[in-house]
Parts: C-alpha cells; sequence; structure tokens
C-alpha cells in the first residue's frame, strides 16, 4: 500500500545512495524532492532523464548526487546552459551517457511491458550509438538486410514525480502528462509529491480516471505545496523567471552554485 | 527592399521550402521556423505541430506521438539545427573536443538522431554563418547527413538556412549547393564563412523578398499568433506583446 509521508525529507529518506532515479522534463518538476536528496546528501545516484532535464538536474549535478546522467539533453532552455552539468561532464565527475529523445521514451515503454528489449529506427551511424555499448544493432528478424537498433529497457530503482493532486488512496492525477505514467509503470516504485491531498476518490470521477497513475504504482506520497517551484505547475503557478534567471547566474561558477546550496540547506523551506 | 527585416524574409524563405508538406512539426525555442510553417499553413492549410506548445491548436502528446508519427511517415517537415554542421550535413549537438570530456560541451542531441532519418524534408536553420559553426567535418556526430544504403532513410536533410544564404542538401551526392544569397551578401562572402566544400552555381540569385500579401500575413495574423508560443521574438521583432 501506498505509504503518506510528512515531507519530501521523509521521501528521500526512502532512496538509498547509488540508486537509479527517473525523472520527467519540465514542467511540474520535483523540485521539492530533489531538494530534499541534496540535503539528505545523495551520493552516486544514476539519474535518467525522461527524456530531457534542466534545472531540477543540474543542481543535483552540481551538489555532488549524481554519479551517471542518462539524458537526450541537459539545459535551461532560454536561460541558457545547465552549468553545473557542463562542468560535470567536462571534468569526469559524472559519467554521460547521452541519448535521444524517442530511445527514451521506447526504452521507457518497453520496462512498463517488462520486454527485454525495443527496437528503434534512426540512430545508426551516429557517435551516440559509437558511444553506448549496452544499445546494439541487429538485423531485422523479419526482413533480413535491414539494420535496426535495439535498446534494453529502462526499469529505474525509483520514479520521482510532483504532481497537482492524489486522494487518500495513493492514486496520483496527471493530467496530460500521460509520460508520467509510463516513466511510474516502468520504475520499480514511485515516490511522489503533490500540491494536494484530497479525500474523494479520483477513480470515481470519469474525466480524472484516464489520467491517473494507480496507487499499486505509488510507494509513498507526501504533500509538498509549491513543490515544482520554480519550474511551473500548470494551472497553478507559472515558471518563476526571474529565480531561474537568478540560478542561471549562480551556478555559473562552482562558488556562486556553492552560495546558492547554502541558502538552500540554512533554509530549506523559506522560499517555498 | 530595405524595410523587410532578416526575419521576415527567412520565414519567407523557409516557408517557399516549406510548400507541399501536410504536417510540419517544429520546437518551441524556433520562433523563425514556426513562424513559417504558420505561414505555410495560411497559404497551404498545412498541419502545424509545436512541441512543447502548450496552445491546443499547435500541442502534440508529450513529444512521445510526434516520434510515432515520424516513424509512420506522419511528419512531412522538422527543422533541427547544431553548434556545428558540416558539409556532409552531419550535426552535431553536443559539443567541441574529444567526447565524452569535452571542451565545450552542448546540451545534446534531444530527438535529432531519430527525427533526422524519418521525416522527409528536414531544413537545417542557424542564424551565425561562419567557420567556426560550418566546419569541414563536426567533433562529434550527433546525427549524420546521410546514411550507407541499406539503412532505413526515408528522412533527411533538404536545406540550410543562414543569416546569409540558402544552401540545398543533395543527398545522393552528399554535399550543399549554393542556391541563394540574401540581398547585400556576396557568394565569395558565404565561401569565406564557409568551412566546408560545396558546389557554387556560376550564377546565384537574391533570396527571395516576400510579397506584399505575405508580409502583410506575417505582420498581421502571424506575428499574433507568435506571440503565444514565442512571446520573446514577437516582442522584439514585432513589437507585440503576449
Amino acid at each position: 500500500m501506498t505509504r503518506f509521508l510528512s515531507t519530501p525529507d521523509d521521501l528521500a529518506a526512502l532512496v538509498p545512495d547509488g540508486a537509479s532515479v527517473g525523472l520527467a522534463k519540465e514542467p511540474l518538476s520535483p523540485i521539492a524532492l530533489a531538494r530534499a536528496l541534496i540535503r539528505r546528501g545523495a551520493r552516486d545516484l544514476h539519474l535518467v532523464t525522461i527524456p530531457t532535464a534542466s534545472m531540477v538536474a543540474d543542481m543535483m549535478i552540481g551538489a555532488g548526487c549524481v554519479r551517471v546522467v542518462e539524458t537526450s539533453g541537459v539545459t535551461l532552455g532560454e536561460f541558457g546552459v545547465a552549468p553545473r552539468f557542463v562542468e560535470a561532464v567536462k571534468t569526469g565527475a559524472v559519467e554521460v551517457r547521452d541519448a535521444t529523445c524517442p530511445a527514451v521514451y521506447a526504452a521507457l515503454q518497453a520496462g512498463e511491458k517488462g520486454q527485454p528489449f525495443v527496437p528503434i529506427r534512426g540512430i545508426i551511424g551516429s557517435d551516440l550509438l559509437a558511444n553506448r555499448p549496452d544499445w546494439k544493432v541487429i538485423d531485422n528478424p523479419f526482413a533480413p538486410g535491414d539494420p535496426v537498433v535495439i535498446l534494453p529497457p529502462i526499469r529505474p530503482d525509483f520514479a520521482l514525480i510532483h504532481a497537482l493532486k492524489a486522494d487518500r488512496f495513493g492514486n496520483v492525477w496527471v493530467g496530460p502528462r500521460h509520460e508520467l505514467k509510463t516513466l511510474a509503470h516502468a520504475a520499480k516504485q514511485s515516490l511522489v509529491t503533490v500540491e494536494e491531498i484530497v479525500e474523494h476518490d479520483l477513480r470515481e470521477d470519469e474525466a480524472a480516471s484516464p489520467n491517473l497513475i494507480a496507487s499499486l504504482y505509488v510507494a509513498a506520497l507526501a504533500e509538498a505545496p509549491r513543490g515544482a517551484w520554480p519550474t511551473a505547475a500548470p494551472g497553478l503557478y507559472p515558471l518563476d523567471e526571474a529565480e531561474i534567471a537568478s540560478y542561471a547566474r549562480a551556478a555559473k561558477t562552482p562558488e556562486g552554485f556553492a552560495a546558492w546550496l547554502g541558502g538552500l540547506e540554512s533554509t530549506p523551506r523559506a522560499a517555498e | 527592399m530595405s524595410d523587410v527585416k532578416l526575419e521576415e524574409r527567412l520565414i519567407h524563405a523557409v516557408a517557399g521550402l516549406l510548400s507541399g508538406s501536410g504536417h510540419i512539426a517544429c520546437g518551441v525555442l524556433s520562433p523563425i521556423p514556426g513562424a513559417a510553417a504558420m505561414l505555410t499553413a495560411r497559404r497551404e492549410g498545412a498541419r502545424v505541430s509545436i512541441i512543447g506548445s502548450e496552445l491546443p491548436a499547435y500541442r502534440c502528446d508529450g513529444g512521445v506521438e510526434l516520434f510515432d508519427q515520424a516513424a509512420q511517415g506522419r511528419v512531412d517537415a522538422f527543422f533541427l539545427s547544431g553548434g556545428q554542421i558540416d558539409g556532409q550535413a552531419n550535426i552535431n549537438l553536443h559539443g567541441i573536443g574529444a567526447y565524452p570530456q569535452m571542451d565545450v560541451r552542448w546540451s545534446g542531441a534531444f530527438g535529432s538522431a531519430y527525427l533526422y532519418f524519418l521525416v522527409p524534408k528536414v531544413i537545417l536553420f542557424r542564424l551565425e554563418h561562419s567557420r567556426r559553426v560550418f566546419p569541414e567535418r563536426v567533433d562529434f556526430i550527433s546525427a549524420p547527413g546521410v546514411s550507407k544504403p541499406g539503412v532505413h532513410r526515408p528522412g533527411g536533410p533538404h536545406a540550410l538556412v543562414t543569416n546569409l544564404c540558402v544552401m540545398i542538401f543533395d543527398r545522393g551526392k552528399g554535399r550543399f549547393r549554393l542556391a541563394s544569397v540574401h540581398p547585400g551578401v556576396t557568394a565569395e562572402e558565404v565561401r569565406d564563412q564557409t568551412g566546408f566544400a560545396f558546389d557554387l552555381p556560376d550564377h546565384v540569385p537574391e533570396t527571395v523578398t516576400p510579397g506584399a500579401e505575405d508580409l502583410a500575413l506575417i505582420r498581421g495574423e502571424i506575428a499574433r499568433d507568435l506571440a503565444n508560443p514565442y512571446p520573446r521574438f514577437a516582442r522584439d521583432v514585432f513589437g507585440i506583446a503576449a
């Protein structure tokens, strides 16, 4: 059964060092959970981005939580490069396993379905393939003479998800973000923060029920109002441009990032 | 026509390249290709999907469905760019230097290593035409421009549009040809600023200036439509608030 915990820190305590964790691209980045992992001093995580990531990955990498990052792209988008990611890749502090978005989705779907591998078009002849020994090329068994890339499934130990609401039975509403369902299904267990836990059973609402992560997948849940801030929670709050711009500036140097991190450690909830 | 902005000329030029495409997809950080797709939609009724857009008319399902559509041949045109693009239309979105600990590291491949193979008409777009951006050979092939015979590849590069010119890619030869230069730009200048060899015809025409009807569309309906997916661009180029 889904465990209901008090804070994101209680969820972060469930993630051991060395675990693989999956998180999806913006909006609704699991920022409160990432902050809690940073506070806990998590180390050697294998971070899988679905399929890309922004500030949430950059801050976890900068804080030294991550050993391997498997991604199709890390960037702050309009706010520029992801400075801590770039630095960590250049120095070798993190090992990067570069991917391409549809490969991540396909491998996640293979994880969801319990398949041993999944074929995908494209990729052949790229340096991505040359640097992914875990990706193979086979000859199409149904139409020989047609080389096809196959990928191993992605099954993170934990999905880290922030959503707008869940019910007291542990069902999590993800709205139009179908890939969050896929992530939860593929991961061994999901740790979820939500803006709000509601009393009524979301499964009884016909409009909401197709867009739920069933409680079966949700290991633990905690309320975390503004838990995606400064990324957007569509319908509740927009992207906080000033805050992300301020992060982008601070994170340009190790000193600036350390100062930003210091503020985070000493006043974990003040800004939220 | 000196009152035509470079952005407007490029929107018009890219729309010309898109002609005949039924379904055009583009990224949320590509305002000029996005505007060109909208112009094609108005002129010919093309469908436009903008990855990451919140607008119902342009939205696509989390990006996932668009990739499936591409593999089925349901996407006719798409745009890619690169930190480096070489003469064989290889694109590099990863960085400069030896992989993985590169001297300069960029974001990563995104969907390029897949969509470049599957979308019939991929238009490369880059507003900095320099030897730095267009070297003889990219440092890292995020997505290759051409594939060996036998590799399933219904798609690939069609053209390269820059702040100086338009080049067309010949997939059989694996080589670009200079198709037009923008007003005030010479073929020699393009050659000087390009690190790779390309075919240079004896006569290179000037990139066509948009007519009054297209300009009115671009400055009117399209500028207004752009303000939602691309607020900064609409504000900076057309003075329109979101």
